[in-house]
């Protein structure tokens, strides 16, 4: 067990970013108030899978909504701690420990903020490894806890509890009714899990992951290196391609910001074609028709100059990224994973999954 | 009639005469410390260069790094109040939050969170609390500041509590200049407000330079309309820049680049300015600079205007050049505007770009038979280094494979070979000038930007009302109506908002009526 210091914060956030895929938001807004807590003299305990009591109290926390209106409409600041006090309150006990529901993107800093309030620690470890669209794309769904009972905060001091839903898809649907009546965001915590449960079903160490992940990043920066092959390097990824974006196609379907690129070979990729396929993030990698990566590994776009992730939103012609894959947890590679996390469930019925851990 | 532009650079002021397309008068003095010297001086020169009289002149744009440099260097910033509207939202951070702390001392801490936000649909967050903002106002009055900014959360959306509370602010406190963030920025809270802050804190030395400059003009017994250059390489009046200083941020590339331009005829090229020290590299799209997707550092601070995606890098004329193990270097050292005087070719002592380039008979300049001794195997390969380095620059910049013809301009632009990257260079005549014929032959817009709910209704019906309001903005900003084309038309879905919320962004420019 460690205490989070302002340098890992900051080390999480170039990180998280890299493990969003391309979505889950930028954590930006997130670290600056991380940091803010901090320096208010916060001490927030990281704590290891292995270090956590079987009967631990664990709430995973995270923000709901669109990552339009959160750079827009800031939170009041305790969202989180009000929906854990209500869910706390309606479970009869208190949480002992949070854990991050999607380590990437912004929400890798939701329960970093609401664990300083409520002074207990976070869990090294989330339920994606990376981001995902939807609340029930969790390890902690697939395996078989139930989201609810759940809490949902706004800024106004809003708090609405989910009692009982009949799936997690249910859970996933009410709960962005909600979120829509807010104003387009809240945080939501979690049903509890046992320490035990979360041992089992959570994807480990995925905290210190992406801290690593950032000071590599902010490490090459300093020394003007090349971030790229050191984070394959660590992580046991592959380096796909350097490229330039030279087309670029998106729609919005279902609320998701949903499209393709075509990518042209730079450097000694020159003469290659390849496409991507995203829906907030990115799905499949294919090299001319040959899908080489695909969901639920990681298909990472980083700035060919300095090693940053490159979210969907902000993608446009013209620009020149480094394209790697890293390997998804096992948590997400078992058949009852691939059903609500594998290709076919974002609608790429006809591509087979093909684990890059195995090649 | 004719027309000037100016350039108020660092380091020199630069003004051309011209009448209709042609360049008339070019000439380049030092710039002064107080703006109206060296201006007089540019202008008398240009003046007498082209034989014309103050009363011929229609229409003078000057382009100025001014306000850039205050930021960047901390100087003439006024202490401002920063008044946010958005409680119970947004108090987890506040004004100023991500800013340099000598920037934040600069402008003072003086923070006020208030009632009168809205969500993304326009509807309130919690209504609004007029005597709280008349209690603020009286509050900042107390304190002695007379610069405020108002931010209202999704003010871009809808703006009507922003305009309210701008309003009892004025009145509360009478000598205020008060700067609102929705006339200046887009969604993305702390950089609009950012923006307004700074924008707020530069209005009294805005007001000072722009009186300089208005003085200067008239001294020079120049009585016509005068225009700033903005951002985005259009033009705005005068009493519009004294109320906006912050859209002159990023007029200095965005000029040189509309020059290149126009100089060259291409309106869709490659543009290469290379200077003294730095080269800046940006790619013209329909005669305008292509425009930065994401925010923009200015001296420390997080803003998301809309500003030249330039790229840069440290190449130079006066780029200092070492023979090294690894075969020659060049830069990112340079002895700058110092070049005539420590230049080789100069009779100084180092050996530079320009040098170079010189001795290899690429640039005539100074006096070659100084180069006489220089090692040829270091000349030779210090230019394959120069050669190398222009066309990484080149390449990053391109987004196609389409060979797009490339245009050097700027004093330093005599080390370009004549091809980079397999394309012919070119450098137009009055190169050295192409800033101020940038601003000499700005254009006026009309621009709008907003999230649209398409539900009920389609894209392009959204992307039509979109353009009839930007052309009628540029219409009433002084365009002649005939000449307005669309430059930049677009639209981005915003994921996880219900009602298929997309931001829709056109703009149309069009000729000045003088």
């Amino acid at each position: 067990m460690r205490y989070l210091t302002e340098s890992d914060i900051e080390a999480l956030a170039v990180g998280a970013a890299i493990l969003g895929t391309g979505g889950g938001g930028n954590p930006y807004i997130g670290k600056l108030h991380c940091l803010q807590e901090l320096r208010r003299g916060a001490r927030v305990p990281l704590i290891g899978v292995d270090e956590l009591a079987d009967d631990a109290v664990v709430v995973s926390v995270g923000g709901i909504g669109a990552p339009a209106v959160s750079v827009e409409k800031l939170e009041e600041g305790h969202e989180g701690m009000r929906a854990v006090r209500a869910l706390e309150e309606f479970c009869g006990r208190n949480a002992t420990a949070l854990v991050a529901a999607e380590i990437g993107g912004g929400n890798s800093m939701a329960p970093i903020i609401t664990a300083a309030q409520l002074g207990i620690g976070v869990v090294d470890a989330d339920g994606m490894g990376r981001a995902f669209p939807e609340m029930q794309m969790t390890s902690f769904s697939i395996y078989g806890h139930r989201s609810t009972p759940a809490a949902l905060a706004d800024e106004r001091g809003n708090v609405v509890l989910f009692r009982e839903v009949q799936t997690e898809q249910w859970f996933e649907r009410l709960a962005r009714a909600s979120v829509v009546a807010m104003g387009g965001t809240a945080v939501g915590a979690e049903a509890p899990m046992s320490g035990a449960y979360v041992k089992r079903a959570g994807v480990p160490g995925t905290v210190s992951q992406a801290i690593a992940l950032g000071n590599i990043v902010l490490d090459a920066n300093r020394k003007h290196a090349d971030p790229v092959a050191r984070i394959c390097a660590h992580e046991g990824g592959v380096h796909l391609m350097d490229a330039k974006i030279v087309d670029l196609r998106r729609h919005l379907e279902g609320g998701f910001s949903v499209g393709s690129m075509q990518l042209e070979g730079i450097g000694r990729h020159a003469g290659t074609a390849a496409d991507i396929a995203f829906q907030n993030e990115f799905l499949m990698f294919r090299r001319g028709t040959v899908v080489e990566v695909c969901v639920p590994d990681l298909v990472i776009l980083l700035d060919a100059d300095n090693g940053h992730a490159i979210t969907t939103d902000v993608l446009r012609y013209g620009q020149r990224v480094a394209i790697i894959a890293l390997p998804c947890h096992a948590l997400l590679r078992t058949p009852e994973a691939l059903a609500v996390v594998g290709p076919a469930a974002f609608g790429l019925a006809d591509v087979a999954y093909r684990p890059l851990a195995q090649r | 009639m004719y027309r000037i532009g100016v350039d108020v650079g660092g380091t020199n002021t630069d003004a051309v005469v011209m009448r209709e397309r042609s360049v008339l008068a070019a000439v380049k003095v030092p710039t002064t410390a107080e703006v109206t010297t060296g201006l007089m001086e540019a202008l008398q020169a240009v003046l007498a260069q082209a034989a014309i009289a103050p009363a011929q002149v229609g229409l003078v744009v000057i382009g100025t790094t001014h306000f850039t440099n205050a930021v960047i260097e901390r100087r003439h910033l006024a202490p401002t109040a920063a008044v946010r509207l958005c409680l119970p939202a947004a108090q987890c951070l506040h004004p100023m939050v991500d800013w340099p702390a000598d920037l934040r001392a600069a402008i003072g801490e003086h923070i006020f969170l208030a009632d009168g936000g809205v969500e993304f649909d326009g509807s309130p967050i919690s209504g609004f609390d007029a005597a709280r903002i008349t209690r603020i106002g009286q509050e900042i009055r107390a304190r002695g500041i007379t610069s405020i900014a108002v931010c209202g959360v999704f003010a871009p959306i809808n703006d009507r509590y922003e305009q309210q509370a701008a309003r009892l602010l004025a009145e509360a406190c009478p000598d205020a200049a008060i700067t609102r963030s929705a006339a200046i920025g887009q969604v993305g809270l702390l950089e609009r407000e950012s923006a307004a802050i700074l924008n707020s804190a530069l209005l009294p030395l805005a007001r000072r330079t722009v009186a300089a400059l208005r003085e200067g003009l008239a001294r020079c017994g120049l009585a016509c309309p005068f225009f700033l250059s903005q951002n985005d390489g259009t033009l705005m009046a005068a009493a519009h820049a004294e109320r906006f200083p912050v859209l002159t941020f990023a007029s200095g590339p965005t000029n040189s680049m509309r020059g290149a331009a126009f100089l060259s005829g291409h309106k869709d090229a490659l543009v290469l300015d290379i200077g003294g020290t730095t080269t800046d590299v940006g790619l013209l799209q329909h005669g305008f600079p292509r425009q930065a997707g994401t925010t923009v550092d200015i001296g420390g601070v997080r803003t998301n205007f809309r500003m030249p995606d330039v790229f840069s890098i440290g190449l130079g004329g006066g780029s200092r050049v070492h023979g090294g193990d690894a075969g020659a270097e060049v830069g990112p050292q340079s002895v700058g505007y110092a070049i005539t005087r420590d230049a080789l070719a100069f009779g100084g002592a180092v050996l530079t770009a320009t040098d170079v380039a010189v001795a290899a008979g690429r640039a005539r300049v100074g006096e070659p038979a100084r180069l006489d001794g220089l090692d040829a195997a270091l000349v030779a390969g210090a230019l394959a280094r120069i050669d190398r380095m222009l066309e990484q620059a080149v390449d990053r910049c391109r987004i196609s494979a389409e060979p797009l013809p490339v245009i050097g301009v700027g004093g330093g632009s005599i080390l370009m070979p004549e091809r980079l990257g397999g394309v012919a260079v070119t450098r137009p005549e009055h190169y050295a000038v192409a800033n101020a014929i940038g601003a000499a032959i700005a254009q006026t817009s009309g621009e709008v930007d907003r999230i649209c709910m398409l539900e009920g209704s389609s894209r392009e019906a959204a992307l039509a009302a979109a353009e009839r309001e930007a052309r009628d903005k540029a219409v009433a900003a002084g365009a002649v109506a005939t000449t307005l084309v669309v430059v930049e038309r677009e639209d981005v879905p915003l994921a996880y908002l219900k009602g298929n919320a997309t931001r829709v962004r056109v703009k149309v420019v069009g000729d000045m009526r003088i």
